[in-house]
């Protein structure tokens, strides 16, 4: 049951939020309590309930470690940059 | 060997399992909560239900048979229940109807037992009460480290029920079994590091607890969701479906919470159900990660989604429904 998604905290109301999943998908109400989240802070919701804070730093440091394991297949790395054309998603 | 449904599904429905070298092998272990919901749990809802309490749990969990009926079968016998997608739907239900008896079937792992602990702390309505079945992960990952037909050479642990427990909760059975482990995301990228790490720590006999989902586990976890947990739960024993009883592995609600606690509203007895899957059914072999699901005879000729014969394919979070859906219909071990 690890089904979470991670969405950005737009509006704060109390224990709940407003939160911005991308793509048009707005919820409402997620219950904030267990995290400490500000506006702008992504956050993990799972089954209604914001259960932690994502860092962007970190999500930016494991995407460059995607790159670094791409590098090492030289081959492949230049296939992959003509596809993704610059950027990673 | 992950533990994890969602993990599952990101594999199978990436087709990681295809980019892998010849001598790598994933296991799915036990990480669907709904496969291991014991039929005594779901003979206990399935009764209150006809007996004119409206039950509310997540859709899968209403479809997994006990015994004999599950939920959404008992319906048709008078039964009420009603899919929630989380549990503060339940109390917003049973706030609306207090006049009638609600319960809450609170499945789950620790990711998900955060939240009813917060409802619970938050005074719920008089008439909502919690027939709980949750598990704890880090002891089945010790019990699978300990059997040696398993044979797992290291695991990719869950990311999010890590998020909320902290790595620090596989540290005594890291100690114990010295198994590699990698705390892995979500995201297919996720996975391949995850499985490249495992490999490295594997290569170099150089076992540790290693974090690839930085960007939401860290090591502690998040406090306020395990102080709310403590709080409201006791850990016990807890019974697996089709695995075995593991220790220190269910939560119960503490004394305190005795008014909210369904089994005591309604004076239920432990009755033991049929724990045993259709014949011929290897559901507790796929569980487990024994099996890959084209192995058990049933699966996709008498067993599939749309005619389920075991929660392994009710279960959003089962393998058998993982690989069903993505119609998979050959085993993937390793060719060495």
């Amino acid at each position: 049951m690890c089904l979470a998604y991670p969405g950005k905290v737009v509006q704060l109301n109390g224990d709940f939020a407003r939160v911005d999943f991308g793509e048009g998908t707005v919820k409402e109400a997620v219950n904030v309590s267990l995290v400490q989240a500000e506006v702008g802070d992504y956050v993990l919701v799972h089954a209604g309930y914001a259960i932690q804070i994502v860092d962007e730093a970190e999500a930016k440091i494991t995407l460059q470690y995607w790159k670094q394991i791409l590098s090492a297949m030289p081959e492949d790395r230049a296939a992959y940059e003509r596809e993704m054309k610059g950027g990673l998603y | 060997m992950h533990v994890c449904g969602s993990h599952e599904w990101t594999i199978t429905h990436f087709g990681i399992r295809t980019l892998l070298p010849e001598n790598v092998e994933v296991r799915s272990g036990p990480g669907c909560p709904v496969c291991v919901t014991p039929a005594a749990d779901i003979d206990a809802a399935v009764k209150l239900s006809v007996g004119g309490a409206t039950i509310l749990t997540y859709g899968d969990m209403s479809r997994a048979k006990g015994s004999g009926m599950s939920l959404y079968e008992a319906k048709a016998a008078g039964g009420d229940f009603r899919v929630v997608y989380s549990v503060h739907d339940a109390v917003k239900i049973a706030e609306a109807n207090p006049a009638h008896e609600h319960v809450f079937f609170a499945v789950g792992f620790e990711t998900t037992a955060p939240p009813t602990a917060y409802e619970i702390l938050n005074g719920p309505p008089r008439n909502l009460t919690f027939l709980t079945s949750y598990r704890y992960v880090p002891p089945a990952v010790e019990a699978v480290a300990n059997s040696p037909d398993l044979a797992v050479s290291g695991f990719m642990n869950a990311g999010h029920a890590s998020t909320v427990t902290g790595m620090k909760a596989y540290e005594p059975c890291f100690n114990k079994t010295r198994k590699p482990m990698v705390f892995a995301g979500f995201e297919p990228i996720d996975v391949l590091i995850s499985i490249a790490m495992l490999l490295r720590q594997i290569a170099d006999h150089a076992p540790k607890m290693e974090n690839e989902y930085t960007r939401a586990v860290t090591w502690e976890g998040n406090l306020r969701a395990q102080a709310a947990m403590d709080k409201v739960f006791d850990r016990v024993d807890g019974y697996w479906r089709g695995v075995a009883t593991i220790p220190a592995s269910g939560f119960n609600l503490r004394e305190e919470f005795q008014e909210y606690d369904t089994r005591v509203r309604f004076g239920l007895k432990e009755t033991p159900g049929n724990e045993q899957f259709v014949p011929e059914a290897r559901c507790g072999e796929v569980i487990l990660g024994k099996i890959d699901p084209p192995e058990c005879p049933l699966y996709m000729k008498t067993c599939s989604p749309a005619s389920p014969k075991g929660p392994t394919m009710v279960s959003n979070e089962g393998t058998c429904k993982i690989w069903a859906d993505h119609k998979v219909l050959a085993s993937m071990r390793c060719r060495i």
